[in-house]
């Protein structure tokens, strides 16, 4: 018997009615790969609108209404609920010796917050005067002014925000209430440290996004002029309320992906973490100096000098934590046994991904470079590298590792690694080709370029089919896995966390008894042979 | 049920106190915003309200018989909030 299996309601109402974490974690997962793949189709046309700008196929506002959309849905339905969501709701009860979430109607409370915070945006592209053209960041005072249907967007954003608090609030409570007997903080696996940093900026930082948008729509319904400066309002304070969550929300899409390459990577070197304690708190400090450092988005905004130069130290600061899970990640692979399969090839591919993104973000920490590069393709380019380098391929690297706990089936090992071929080819070719363009001056968010342009952007579409094609690859894989795949074993890689010691898939409730622990995480070989 | 059945019992003369507390606090927030100069009322404000919230918090919230780490948080919150808006001034004092 299995979650899958076992439950009071049989079809689709033994989900959508569903306390247990498990399913709220595959709820999650569905809903998020479906949204992703919408945003990928996207990105893909705005792709085909840079070849053909002699005829273009779309009209300039439909290309502003793609990149807001493609941003939007990426960024708050992808992957910032991203790995808490998915696999946070799946496997931290499972980690730390639970049956389930400290409050899992809650749980289940947020997965609807976020469909519907999802259904009103997705509302907002068809009704009204048409979807948002702001950019994702629907910065005023044109957020204000723009006659199209930015009201309804800003509202399913702020929506999306409770999901995120309610979930954030839940793994925090559960952390400290729910750990097995004998799991005390330095024996917790360190996906669940990643998220308890990341809870803690779900709760702390996203009531300030909330208010922010409420005030944007109250400004454009009202006109109470608190961001319209032809009312005496400040534009400024927009940014920088926008910023002080939109920051950290940077760190709620990063920190859970370090956190599953954490447990990947001494799974497949087959040794203990090295530096466990380092890797904790460079999660926590991580989520406290990641807050302090919005205003790094602002330096040609109009801020202050001296603003400019505290947010620009603060911004080097928080390379320093970043920079120690890299390097722990590389001394444990220093002398492992590593056996590079999928779960394993993806993680290496984010460490290498992530590194490139946070050197690029290095030099945007620095002011002079920052006024050159500002509203660049460098910027695209290195947050992609950042967030769908980083995040999004921690996620595919999660999603191959937990994949057959979660399912119970084994997918094609050859066609994962296969996949991974064009991913890797064509992220390259499309985020690096952009980091080129925006360091000659090409211009974010113009539906169209200049002839100096024209070679990069046809390497940078190129590269964007050939991921494309990647990642349909990818997920047919795993689609056809869980109809056709063989049976899984309990541990199929040879991990060592609690997730691996039960039955796959999980049973209802994970555990018949719950484990007492008694020693720390990621022992491979405890009798030193 | 194995819950726990840790509740602490609050005499209400304590309430009755913080309740006075809180009506005298509020008094010298009135005379200092129509007695003496405008700037000190706002120096009244910032001194006194976070007292009086903080009397709220750990009386009639009950934040004093809890446990320190749950106390603690309660200010980890708060001071993050602060730092927030004190590093907001870099730029607002100097535009």
């Amino acid at each position: 018997m299995s979650y899958l299996t076992e439950g009071r309601r049989k079809g689709i109402r033994s989900w959508i009615l569903s306390t247990d974490h498990k399913r709220i974690g595959v709820l999650y997962l569905v809903s998020m790969v479906s949204l992703f793949f919408i945003a990928v189709l996207i990105g893909v046309l705005m792709r085909i609108e840079q070849l053909t700008i002699e005829t273009p196929m779309f009209e300039p506002q439909t290309y502003n209404a793609f990149f807001t959309v493609h941003g939007v849905i990426m960024i708050f339905m992808f992957v910032l609920p991203g790995l808490p969501a998915v696999f946070g709701n799946f496997f931290l009860p499972i980690m730390i010796g639970a049956k389930d979430v400290s409050f899992p109607r809650l749980n289940l409370l947020s997965w609807y917050f976020f469909i519907a915070g999802t259904g009103l945006v997705v509302a907002s592209l068809f009704t009204g005067a048409g979807p948002p053209d702001t950019g994702w960041t629907f910065y005023a005072p044109f957020s204000l002014t723009s006659g199209t249907n930015v009201s309804l967007g800003v509202f399913g954003a702020f929506v999306l925000g409770f999901s995120s608090i309610l979930t954030g609030l839940n793994f925090i409570t559960t952390i400290h209430r729910l750990r097995a007997p004998g799991m005390k903080w330095h024996r917790m696996p360190l996906f669940a440290w990643s998220l308890y940093g990341t809870a803690w900026i779900q709760v702390l930082a996203t009531p300030i996004i909330g208010i922010t948008l409420l005030l944007v729509i109250a400004e454009r319904l009202f006109g109470i002029g608190v961001f319209d400066p032809a009312k005496g309002g400040d534009p400024l304070l927009y940014q920088h309320l926008f910023w002080i969550y939109s920051h950290p929300a940077v760190y709620i899409m990063i920190l859970p992906a370090m956190g599953a390459i954490t447990e990947i990577i001494p799974t497949f070197a087959r040794k203990t973490i090295f530096g466990y304690k380092a890797i904790a708190y460079s999660s926590l400090a991580i989520a406290f100096l990641g807050s302090l450092v919005w205003g790094h988005h602002m330096f040609t905004s109009g801020m202050s000098e001296k603003a400019n130069l505290v947010f620009s130290l603060l911004t080097f600061i928080v390379a320093v934590p970043s920079a120690i899970k890299v390097f722990n990640w590389t001394a444990t692979l220093y002398k492992g046994s590593i056996e590079v399969r999928p779960p394993m090839l993806y993680a290496l591919t984010f460490v290498f991904l992530f590194a490139i993104g946070g050197l690029t973000g290095l030099m945007q920490g620095a002011l002079a470079v920052n006024v050159q590069l500002h509203d660049t393709y460098f910027i695209v380019g290195h947050f992609h590298y950042v967030m769908f380098g980083g995040t999004g391929m921690g996620f595919f690297a999660a999603l191959l590792y937990w994949f057959p706990k979660m399912f119970g089936k084994t997918y094609n090992e050859k066609i994962a690694v296969f996949a991974w071929v064009p991913i890797f080819i064509g992220f390259n070719m499309l985020y690096f080709a952009m980091l080129v363009l925006g360091y000659m001056g090409m211009p974010r968010r113009y539906f169209t370029h200049l002839p100096q342009y024209r070679t990069g952007h046809i390497i940078a579409s190129i590269g964007g089919f050939i991921l494309a094609v990647g990642l349909v690859m990818f997920f047919a894989n795993l689609v056809v896995a869980l109809k056709r795949g063989r049976k899984a074993e309990q541990n199929p890689w040879g991990g060592v966390t609690l997730e691996w010691k039960i039955p796959t898939p999980p049973p209802l409730e994970n555990f018949s008894i719950i484990p007492r622990i008694d020693d720390r995480p990621y022992r491979f070989n405890p009798e030193g042979s | 049920m194995g819950h726990e059945t840790h509740v602490h019992i609050v005499p209400y003369r304590v309430f009755v106190r913080v309740w006075l507390l809180l009506l005298v606090l509020t008094g010298i927030l009135v005379a200092t915003s129509t007695l003496w100069h405008e700037a000190l009322s706002v120096w009244a404000m910032l001194i006194v309200t976070p007292l009086k919230a903080g009397l709220v918090l750990f009386y009639f919230m009950h934040l004093n018989y809890e446990k320190p780490y749950l106390r603690a948080l309660v200010f980890l919150t708060l001071g993050v909030l602060t730092l927030f808006i004190g590093i907001l001034f870099f730029d607002i004092l100097d535009r």
